[in-house]
């Protein structure tokens, strides 16, 4: 009987993906384009590359991330990244107040709030990981319960923090995709490709992972190894797009669902790439249709927020019916 | 060979393998037999190298199989799981093909192709090759995992009560098959099974492993130790073995 190549994962499901966000960002970049051009497509092209970069980096770490946990309903943001963004900032202007925070250049802003979230995430993970990765559901639920902290611990330092700082504090807790410092932009771009080149090397041990962690063991994946790996580049990406931009919990729901329903695969050779395409599709679109077709100047990421909400909804009880 | 020495496993405090001694030849099928409870899968799962021993050591081939890293372990011993369940939806080649994940990590060679098609062929896969495992009926999942880890070439194949889900001819089937695998020749393999279908036992096992609270009743040729009296005393229950169409068979005493 002729086999077909089991393992060789179909990459052609990725074609329509990517011409889809190449139209988009051709749309975004071009629709309705006055003069003077040059500024105005330097300003549409940042903005452009800081929507690619978190959609995607948002997308591929849920991917990596439900199928470490076996759990499609979780995200990384439940594990309480968004509640320590939030933490940091909060702190940093209540430590040294509103017009030190706006001093500090946005580089280096951005390296510290990415390596610290890293930092914190790697030291839950491995500590909480020591007893083996059988543990992981109870690394999610201290994530959950230390995000619970973390707010209560935030909504403190808020009362004590005068109406500008407050103010300050409240502008950079919501994710906003405008003004994006470029320099920034270029490392989270290079580290996104990086993390994306990791993660397609680790695709086939996340696919055998996928078999559940008995199984994985049983056919000779290091699957403690394997664990801590994809856990640290989901911590790397979701650090990334957070500090880039601030917290987009759900996005990641809805790119993930999207690409198990239009890949069909398991092969995380596929999955990763499609949820990081369609990750980005997903914020060019609304901000698209936001912006531009709409007019209007609210935010995206409460939107998408609401959509991926519902969804997630929609997958509990769904699942709760069966 | 399989050299057990003093193993002892806990869950918690409790120890639920106490310091066990055994030892296992090449070839033929080892019959795990005992009570719920009794630790044969726990023993299935240490010899594996997937449950850490709390004293005493195992050793596969003479390696420790605690020392050994994970991808060599698999290619000596090959473990089918009580509840092997699968999230990701596959197909049964998928599955089986994951069997070779050792050799092939992502990238299959010609070899490990053959070998699956001839997994497929062996459990009577090739009909259903294509078909998602979740649309496939107990019996034939448990063939598909089954096939996977016969997949693993291993010299060694460890199954946890691998005819829990079948019907009478299938057990017949697989059992049959294992049965002349396990034969002296080319491809030989070493497998030790955990099963409640004594009939089978009595009919298939070269050995027996009569386990109960965490400790070996007994253990020899399934001649001298599938009797009554053993059965009865492990089981709580009076059972004999008696002899029908030139086989042996047990049937409540």
């Amino acid at each position: 009987m002729p086999l077909r190549d089991v393992h060789m994962p179909d990459r052609r499901r990725l074609i329509p993906l990517a011409l889809m966000l190449t139209g988009l960002a051709a749309l975004f970049l071009a629709w309705n384009l006055k003069a003077p051009v040059e500024f105005i497509l330097t300003l549409r092209v940042g903005k452009l590359a800081s929507l690619v970069v978190v959609g995607a980096a948002i997308g591929a770490a849920t991917v990596i991330f439900q199928t470490l946990t076996e759990n499609r309903l979780l995200t990384p943001g439940i594990v309480g990244f968004d509640a320590l963004f939030v933490f940091i900032q909060t702190a940093l202007v209540l430590l040294f107040g509103g017009s030190v925070q706006a001093a500090i250049p946005p580089l280096l802003q951005f390296i510290a709030e990415a390596a610290c979230l890293v930092a914190v995430s790697l030291a839950l993970f491995t500590l909480l990981l020591r007893r083996g990765a059988g543990d992981i559901l109870r690394m999610v639920l201290t994530g959950v319960i230390l995000g619970i902290f973390l707010r209560g611990l935030t909504s403190f330092a808020q009362r004590l923090l005068d109406p500008s700082e407050f103010a300050i504090v409240q502008q950079a807790s919501i994710a906003s995709f405008t003004a994006v410092n470029s320099q920034v932009l270029t490392i989270a771009g290079v580290t996104l490709i990086l993390a994306l080149g990791a993660a397609l090397w680790l695709a086939p041990s996340l696919d055998a992972a996928g078999l559940g962690r008995q199984t994985a063991r049983g056919i000779g994946l290091d699957h403690d190894k394997v664990v801590l790996a994809g856990l640290s580049l989901v911590a790397l990406l979701v650090a990334l797009s957070t500090a880039l931009v601030g917290p987009v919990t759900f996005l990641g729901l809805i790119a993930a669902s999207l690409a198990y329903r239009f890949c069909g695969t398991w092969r995380h050779a596929v999955l990763i790439p499609a949820a990081a395409l369609i990750g980005a599709a997903i914020l060019l679109a609304g901000q698209f249709m936001f912006e531009r077709l709409l007019g209007l100047q609210s935010s995206l990421s409460v939107v998408v927020e609401f959509l991926g909400g519902l969804l997630f909804l929609f997958l509990l009880l769904r699942r709760s019916a069966r | 060979m399989i050299r057990i020495a003093n193993l002892t496993v806990m869950r918690g405090t409790k120890p639920v393998l106490t310091d066990l001694s055994l030892r296992f030849g090449h070839g033929g099928i080892t019959a795990l037999i005992g009570p719920n409870g009794a630790g044969k899968s726990t023993l299935l799962h240490a010899i594996a190298g997937l449950l850490p021993a709390t004293a005493g050591q195992v050793e596969v081939e003479g390696r420790d199989v605690a020392r050994i890293r994970p991808e060599e372990r698999a290619r000596l011993v090959a473990l089918l799981m009580q509840s092997d369940r699968v999230t990701a939806r596959l197909t049964v080649e998928d599955l089986v093909s994951f069997g070779r994940w050792t050799y092939h990590k992502g990238r299959p060679t010609a070899r490990d192709r053959e070998v699956i098609a001839e997994a497929l062929s062996q459990f009577d896969l090739e009909g259903l090759a294509s078909r998602q495992i979740d649309s496939l009926s107990g019996g034939q999942r448990q063939r598909a995992f089954v096939a996977m880890a016969w997949a693993q070439e291993t010299p060694w194949l460890l199954l946890d009560e691998p005819l829990a889900a079948l019907d009478p001819r299938h057990v017949r089937d697989l059992m049959e098959r294992l049965h002349g695998m396990s034969r002296p020749g080319e491809g030989q393999r070493s497998i030790i099974i955990v099963m409640h279908d004594l009939p089978a036992a009595a009919r298939y096992a070269d050995r027996i492993i009569a386990m109960k609270d965490g400790q070996i009743v007994t253990t020899g040729p399934r001649q001298l130790k599938m009797t009554g009296a053993v059965l009865s005393d492990l089981f709580e229950t009076g059972l004999d073995v008696v002899q029908v169409g030139g086989g042996d068979t047990v049937v409540p005493a």
